[in-house]
């Protein structure tokens, strides 16, 4: 059985097996992805409600792990309302839009030494195009649904994910001079060695605006003001209702993912392991703990996404002003400015343009 | 060969629908969608001559940030749509003209020049490792690197000129000093002061 299998495929010309080894990966990620989404909203209602001396949810399932799923067959159920004036195709299209480019984007994400769908050059700027195309699905489901909540949480948030992206982009023209590729597979190498080599070190006020432009992008308290549950309501998806409304949620968690796990990839060395440089632990049980692996980026995501909900349980709402001061005012200075600095660094030949030739 | 024969031909003809789409819809919503999927065909016919950075630097500047901005604008102009119906058929001769001169560029540079120059359909892919990117940014930086720069001067200028040209110093306007706010103590809001009780009489 097994050897007819083997030699059935071997027949396959090289196309097809290609295209069935990249669709079964695109199926694998796919589907961890959305896993990681279902149990982060769990894990973002114990981890909240123990910061608010809560239990949190604890009734469907053992320690209340069902949650998720049952959270999903009530969307599931549930009717989905048109709102009569509202563009129907736009409507309906919009929660699609904001889920795409979520879930394209892991398409170059690595996650270990070996596994990436594709291994592109230009990786770093796929992805940042692949982020900045996910507001129109909030743009759109604002102004489709004909509602002034609708269309306030719309425009609040294209000016936010707008002025926020620029940061995003200079933090991470930092990381391509740091790692001298776009291929986030070889930003991962630059870093392997121990935490001394993790970016984090060198480009620490970066580390810091790429993470904070992260949450605003994604919409997260305290920069929600696209949301805003005691000004408008719930911003662009007042109208939405059942799997449309699941569907924001999901895009929106599926974001919080991607973005912790490229803050891991580029400041944090992604799947290399932190133990790297600890030559003692040779010949010791622990020795495992040196190997980079898959294993590694996820507590680094895992670690991020506890930021994510730490950060919700904590501040309070920016105000809308406040919010565009820190993204214009703050955030592109002090990134334009660590550029600079990192040039006079490379000139110089310390930390990770130490082997640079001359 | 085949392949990416036919799939230029989809894309490009679904390109071509997006671009009728974006002159003949009465929505200007549904005009910039359309560009904004034409933007997207023709990102992927440039990755189908191996040029993925022009592609991906298409979607994330002319997608990610001019279209965003055009869709900001037109969803707050309250266009009427029976002016925007009218000014379709008065302007048709035109643009029927412009279209014309254009036709008979496009003409003359592909198809006169390309037959000077030896040019044939067929597309030879690049050897394999070869970057785009890095091929153009050494090119951009050392033999273009003027160019580049005087681009990046006029650029800053019209940022400067835009600001400086909407920017009006209201009098009166009640701003927030954020620094200082911080930097508040309480010894600057309120004075403790001690003071005996006075004696009663």
């Amino acid at each position: 059985m097994m050897d007819f299998l083997l030699s059935s495929w071997d027949a396959l010309p090289p196309t097809v097996q290609y295209l069935t080894i990249t669709m079964f990966k695109i199926v694998i990620v796919t589907v961890g992805v959305i896993l990681t989404v279902a149990f982060s909203t769990y894990f973002e209602r114990k981890v909240i409600g123990s910061m608010q001396s809560r239990v949190g949810p604890n009734r469907v399932g053992p320690l209340g792990l069902g949650q998720p799923f049952a959270d999903v067959i009530k969307l599931l159920i549930k009717e989905i309302i048109v709102p009569s004036s509202s563009d129907k195709f736009l409507f309906v299209i919009a929660p699609l839009l904001s889920l795409i480019p979520a879930l394209a984007a892991w398409a170059v994400i690595p996650l270990n030494g070996s596994f990436v769908i594709a291994d592109i050059n230009a990786g770093l700027l796929y992805v940042l195009a692949l982020t900045s195309v996910g507001v129109y699905g909030v743009i759109l489901a604002g102004w489709a649904t004909n509602s002034k909540y609708a269309f306030l949480g719309a425009m609040r948030s294209a000016a936010q994910i707008v002025a926020y992206e620029i940061a995003m982009g200079f933090a991470l023209v930092g990381v391509l001079m740091a790692a001298g590729s776009l291929n986030l597979g070889e930003i991962v190498r630059a870093q392997e060695g121990g935490v001394s080599n993790w970016f984090l070190i060198w480009l620490f006020p970066l580390f810091l605006v790429y993470w904070i432009s992260g949450v605003a992008e994604t919409n997260r308290a305290p920069f929600d003001v696209a949301e805003g549950e005691s000004e408008i309501v719930a911003g662009f998806h007042v109208e939405y209702s059942g799997v449309a409304f699941a569907l924001f949620f999901l895009a929106e968690y599926a974001n919080m993912v991607l973005i912790s796990a490229l803050t891991a990839i580029f400041f944090l060395g992604g799947w290399a392991s932190p133990f790297e440089g600890w030559t003692f632990l040779e010949g010791t049980p622990l020795a495992f703990l040196m190997a980079g692996s898959f294993f590694w980026l996820a507590a680094k995501i895992c670690f991020f996404m506890y930021t994510f909900f730490w950060l919700r349980a904590t501040f309070p709402r920016y105000r809308y002003d406040q919010i565009m001061r820190l993204g214009w005012k703050v955030f592109i200075p002090v990134t334009i400015v660590w550029i600079v600095v990192e040039g006079v660094l490379a000139w110089l030949r310390v930390g990770p343009w130490a082997g640079l030739g001359s | 060969m085949i392949f990416q024969t036919v799939l230029f031909y989809a894309f490009a003809g679904v390109l071509l629908l997006a671009a009728l789409g974006v002159v003949f819809f009465r929505n200007p919503v549904h005009s910039i969608m359309c560009l904004v999927l034409a933007f997207f065909q023709s990102a992927v016919l440039w990755m189908l001559i191996e040029a993925e950075f022009l592609a991906i630097v298409l979607v994330l500047v002319y997608v990610g940030a001019v279209m965003v901005l055009f869709l900001f604008v037109v969803m707050m102009l309250d266009v009427n749509l029976e002016s925007v119906k009218r000014g379709l058929t008065r302007y048709a001769p035109l643009a029927a003209i412009i279209a014309l001169v254009m036709t008979a560029e496009l003409i003359q540079v592909i198809w006169l020049k390309g037959q000077e120059a030896g040019l044939t359909g067929a597309f030879t892919p690049y050897p394999e490792g070869y970057n785009n990117t890095k091929a153009l940014g050494s090119v951009l930086y050392t033999e273009h690197v003027y160019a580049f720069e005087i681009a990046a001067v006029v650029l800053l200028l019209a940022i400067v000129a835009a600001i400086t040209l909407t920017m009006r110093k209201r009098p009166g306007l009640k701003v927030q000093n954020i620094a200082k706010q911080v930097a508040v103590r309480a010894k600057d809001r309120i004075r403790v002061i001690k003071m005996d009780p006075e004696e009663r009489s």
